[in-house]
């Protein structure tokens, strides 16, 4: 009541649900490559980028603690959609979205090497991405030579933090990148050959 | 502090109170009341009017472990009026446009200049008629009333 104005969600949510998780399961089975999220009315609160909300209305709910770093109202408004509980620590919670620098992504859930399901999903907004031409040259599973994407905001030295948690497979944290409404997604299997 | 507190638990109650009236109402008798009420603000959807179920918990004796008691229609709705103000409605059943018209009134009473207008001409007048229903249902079962121990005495 006394927070600021909250702005609708997905307008349909089962198709609109569905149409993101379709996009999300996309990008996570070809990794590298950009999807658009089908959400051209959503309105979220800034700093949230609308590929990011999408992502988080479409997988987060009551059993995934969300923590985030977009502030007081954006929290509010994912806690209106989605009731996701807020986490005290990155370190507690199933959903880090991050619209600025990441945390550090040996400090989240790691996941077990029984349960390695049970680790944490980075949501990170990037200013663009870029896929085919430059950047990041990607390997690994679902990738048949090799994906290129460009991905530009994220910090320096991400590839060798990102080298890091590939180390520890089975355990480790997967990424969504959200620029816009597009996402790219680099499961843990994927591995960032070279940079340029 | 201490002041700020004390009025938000009146507010508290009090909209407790407008929202159990609204959501007990039909409809219809909604609009009924509405007609001789101030025109409501303009609103927008943030959730809703969407349908779905909800486990009603029980105790037994009223201090018991909780058990299920089973699933129950609901009808929820959440609107924007003006900015900041939100009004939520939780209805029984599946009627969409009660559940929407709740939430707006649910809003509109949170508004101070709205408030009293509102609360003379629909929530007061459906609090009497709940009322007048529910008395009238308790005389109906108070005549089917058995004294036992008239019984035994007859025995």
């Amino acid at each position: 009541m006394r927070a600021a104005a909250l702005s609708p969600g997905l307008s349909d949510p089962a198709t609109d649900a569905q149409g993101c998780f379709r996009a999300l399961l996309d990008a996570m089975s070809r990794p590298g490559l950009v999807r658009r999220v089908p959400v051209a009315e959503l309105r979220p609160p800034a700093p949230l980028s609308p590929a990011a909300a999408a992502v988080l209305l479409t997988l987060a709910d009551a059993a995934t603690p969300v923590w985030t770093d977009a502030g007081a109202d954006a929290a509010a408004w994912l806690a209106f959609h989605t009731g996701c509980p807020p986490a005290a620590s990155p370190g507690d919670a199933a959903f880090v979205l991050a619209c600025g620098t990441p945390p550090p992504l040996d400090a989240l859930m790691q996941g077990t090497d029984e349960e390695p399901h049970r680790s944490a999903t980075v949501v990170a907004q990037v200013a663009a991405l870029e896929a085919g031409r430059g950047g990041w040259r990607l390997s690994g599973p679902g990738i048949d030579a090799a994906h290129r994407l460009r991905v530009s905001g994220l910090p320096e030295g991400f590839a060798a933090r990102w080298a890091a948690n590939r180390a520890v497979f089975p355990r480790g944290v997967d990424l969504i990148l959200c620029a816009g409404r597009d996402v790219a997604a680099l499961p843990r299997t994927t591995a960032i050959v070279e940079e340029g | 502090m201490s002041e700020d507190t004390a009025s938000e638990v009146l507010d508290t109650a009090a909209r407790r109170r407008w929202m159990g009236i609204l959501a007990r109402a039909s409809a219809s008798e909604i609009a009924a009341r509405l007609r001789d009420a101030p025109p409501l603000p303009a609103h927008t959807r943030l959730r809703g009017p969407e349908t779905g179920l909800v486990m009603v918990r029980g105790r037994q004796g009223g201090d018991g472990a909780p058990f299920n008691l089973g699933e129950m229609t609901v009808t929820r709705c959440a609107v924007g009026v003006g900015g900041a103000v939100v009004g939520h409605a939780y209805v029984a059943g599946r009627d969409a446009a009660k559940a929407e018209l709740a939430a707006v009134l649910d809003a509109a009473l949170q508004d101070g200049s709205l408030r009293p207008a509102l609360l003379g001409a629909v929530v007061e007048p459906l609090a009497a008629a709940q009322a007048d229903r529910a008395a009238r249902t308790a005389r109906k079962a108070a005549a089917t009333r058995v004294d036992f121990s008239t019984l035994a005495v007859m025995r």
